[in-house]
């Protein structure tokens, strides 16, 4: 089973929900792989502290024009969307942080002049603590598509009896990606207006892939009962509350699992993990 | 005219509560919030909609049925799996097309189309602590990047008509596309941090982030009491990145209390946090006139 953990705003606790219910989960000997999804700021392991065992950058394809085949017909800069390849007089340039790897402009080429080749974007590491296995990507800085290695990410995970992936921040496409093809979205979300804002923009974006969905309340007690009403009115149930406690943000300030310190926080895990699992 | 641009790298540091208090405490200035995927200003500073206006964000392909002879080839060549073969008509499937138009180029029949497809709206607004542009991506929406550019364009627009001299940029959480897009000539980008080991992690990625594209960087660290060490660690570790201490902001329960109000936080009260943000705002008036300096003497 995949669930996806999202949020549309940022730091409401998807990594916090995430990693502490992997951590239950492996506690009570299941098969757990963790996939870091926020592949633009990954903070799993922070708290999961797993062993790296291996790493593999990720790559996008981009073109490379042989200078002497090519006779600067143009044909690659007209194909192109993205203005990744322009042909200038007896010129042509590439601009490989705009390439999306279509293939386009290698497909079109008359003279067999473009090859593709391999850029680094990012690097997927993989790690285990105890039984659990834990992958995350980790976007070099200054690129600016996640997708390709959100993919990637996703693609190298093994099959387990609970597959927990932590998704990143907002409601556009990097989201999409991570949440995809997952059985199940559980949405943290604080009761602020903030937070219920931005809930109803994710619930959106998740609904629109048709995958099943619940809300996980963190810092519930900050203000009234907007976000429950919220979920009545949408049908979504409310499976999880977390109290607002300065105790477990001083916990999560230090990279500690609430879960480990605090039987009272672990239970809270633990019947979510229940509830997930009779619910599928 | 001056660009502040206020980013985080990890979500929910407290960027748009840091926003909408500059706004109040600036005499005039132009807002635009730039985190597209989640907007908020809005719902602190109460806006009223001046226009609005389709956002065209990108491209999708779109099969002529009546053309489409079913041969497939459009299929074959799509790497983003956006053509959906179903028995024996085609179609593309909207969220996974890119709008590379590879498919379109190749159909031997003409019988694809590359549509421009709105993916959201944009708005200026009027509010009361100044006119404001900000957007709606559509669900699952593409090219949040360009709709920073564009919102940032429109905002400088906006400053220029009613000559007001500064834009603050309330910016997305990460380092991703959108963010490239806020920091980008920006006269200085404000980072958010709280001390945490997750913030300290966050804060030096998003800040190599700055200096790759050689804008001025300076740090707030906000609920900076929850833990003073990690905090005294985020400051020294920017410091040596390159982005100096702007100011610290304590935690305050007053900061949620204002934004359930409706209020910047130095409109909800005027000690606490509410004292902090104003002399962070003071220090970065001074920061901007030290840049001024420096600019004029080079």
């Amino acid at each position: 089973m995949r669930v996806a953990v999202a949020s549309g705003k940022g730091g409401t606790g998807k990594t916090t929900v995430a990693t502490n219910l992997a951590w239950v989960a492996a506690q009570a000997e299941k098969s757990v792989v963790y996939l870091d999804c926020d592949v633009e700021e990954p903070n799993g392991q922070i708290f999961l502290k797993p062993i790296a065992d291996w790493r593999k950058p990720v790559t996008v394809a981009v073109p490379r024009v042989d200078p002497i085949a090519c006779d600067f017909c143009g044909q690659c800069g007209e194909i192109c969307q993205f203005s990744a390849i322009v042909c200038v007089g007896q010129k042509v340039l590439v601009f490989p942080e705009l390439c999306h790897s279509c293939g386009g402009c290698d497909l079109v080429c008359p003279l067999s002049a473009i090859t593709e080749v391999p850029r680094g974007i990012a690097t997927v590491m993989a790690g285990h603590t105890g039984s659990l296995r834990y992958f995350q990507g980790l976007l070099n800085i200054a690129e600016g598509m996640s997708p390709p290695v959100i993919r990637a990410v996703k693609a190298e995970a093994p099959e387990a009896e609970l597959v927990i992936v932590d998704a990143p921040p907002g409601t556009a496409c990097p989201v999409l990606e991570a949440v995809r093809g997952c059985d199940h979205v559980l949405l943290v979300t604080e009761p602020t207006p903030f937070g219920l804002h931005d809930l109803e923009l994710a619930l959106e974006t998740v609904q629109s892939l048709e995958i099943p969905c619940e809300v996980v309340i963190n810092r519930a007690g900050l203000n009234g009962s907007a976000t429950e009403e919220f979920c009545r009115r949408k049908g979504i149930e409310v499976v999880a509350e977390f109290p607002d406690s300065r105790r477990v943000a001083e916990a999560y300030s230090r990279g500690e699992l609430a879960s480990e310190g605090d039987p009272e926080i672990r239970d809270l895990f633990r019947s979510l993990l229940t509830h997930i699992e009779d619910s599928t | 005219m001056k660009q502040l641009v206020v980013i985080s790298g990890k979500g929910g540091t407290g960027k748009t509560s840091l926003v909408a208090s500059f706004a109040s405490l600036a005499e005039r200035a132009v807002l635009a919030d730039c985190d597209v995927d989640a907007a908020d200003l809005h719902l602190v500073v109460q806006s009223s909609l001046v226009s609005r206006n389709d956002f065209w964000g990108g491209k999708r392909a779109l099969i002529d049925s009546d053309r489409c002879t079913d041969c497939g080839i459009c299929e074959d060549l799509c790497r983003f799996d956006a053509i959906i073969s179903d028995s024996s008509t085609f179609s593309v499937d909207p969220i996974a097309c890119e709008g590379c138009g590879v498919c379109a180029w190749f159909c031997a029949e003409d019988a694809i189309d590359l549509v421009n497809t709105i993916d959201g709206e944009w708005y200026l607004s009027e509010t009361r602590l100044g006119p404001m542009v900000h957007a709606r991506l559509k669900a699952a929406g593409e090219n949040s990047g360009k709709l920073v550019s564009l919102l940032r364009t429109e905002a400088r627009e906006a400053a220029k008509k009613r000559n007001i001299d500064l834009v603050i940029i309330d910016g997305a959480p990460g380092i991703g596309c959108p963010v490239i897009a806020s920091i980008t000539g920006a006269d200085l980008v404000l980072v958010v941090t709280e001390p945490t080991l997750s913030g300290l992690h966050d804060l030096e990625r998003v800040i190599r982030l700055t200096k790759h594209f050689e804008a001025s960087a300076m740090i707030v660290v906000n609920r900076y009491d929850i833990n003073e060490k990690i905090a005294m660690q985020a400051e020294k570790h920017a410091q040596k990145l390159g982005a100096g201490l702007v100011g610290r902001v304590r935690y305050d329960p007053a900061v949620t209390q204002a934004q359930i109000q409706g209020l910047s936080v130095v409109e909800h009260s005027s000690n606490g946090a509410a004292a902090d943000i104003t002399e962070v705002w003071e220090n970065l008036q001074r920061a901007f006139d030290e840049e001024e300096l420096y600019v004029s003497e080079a």
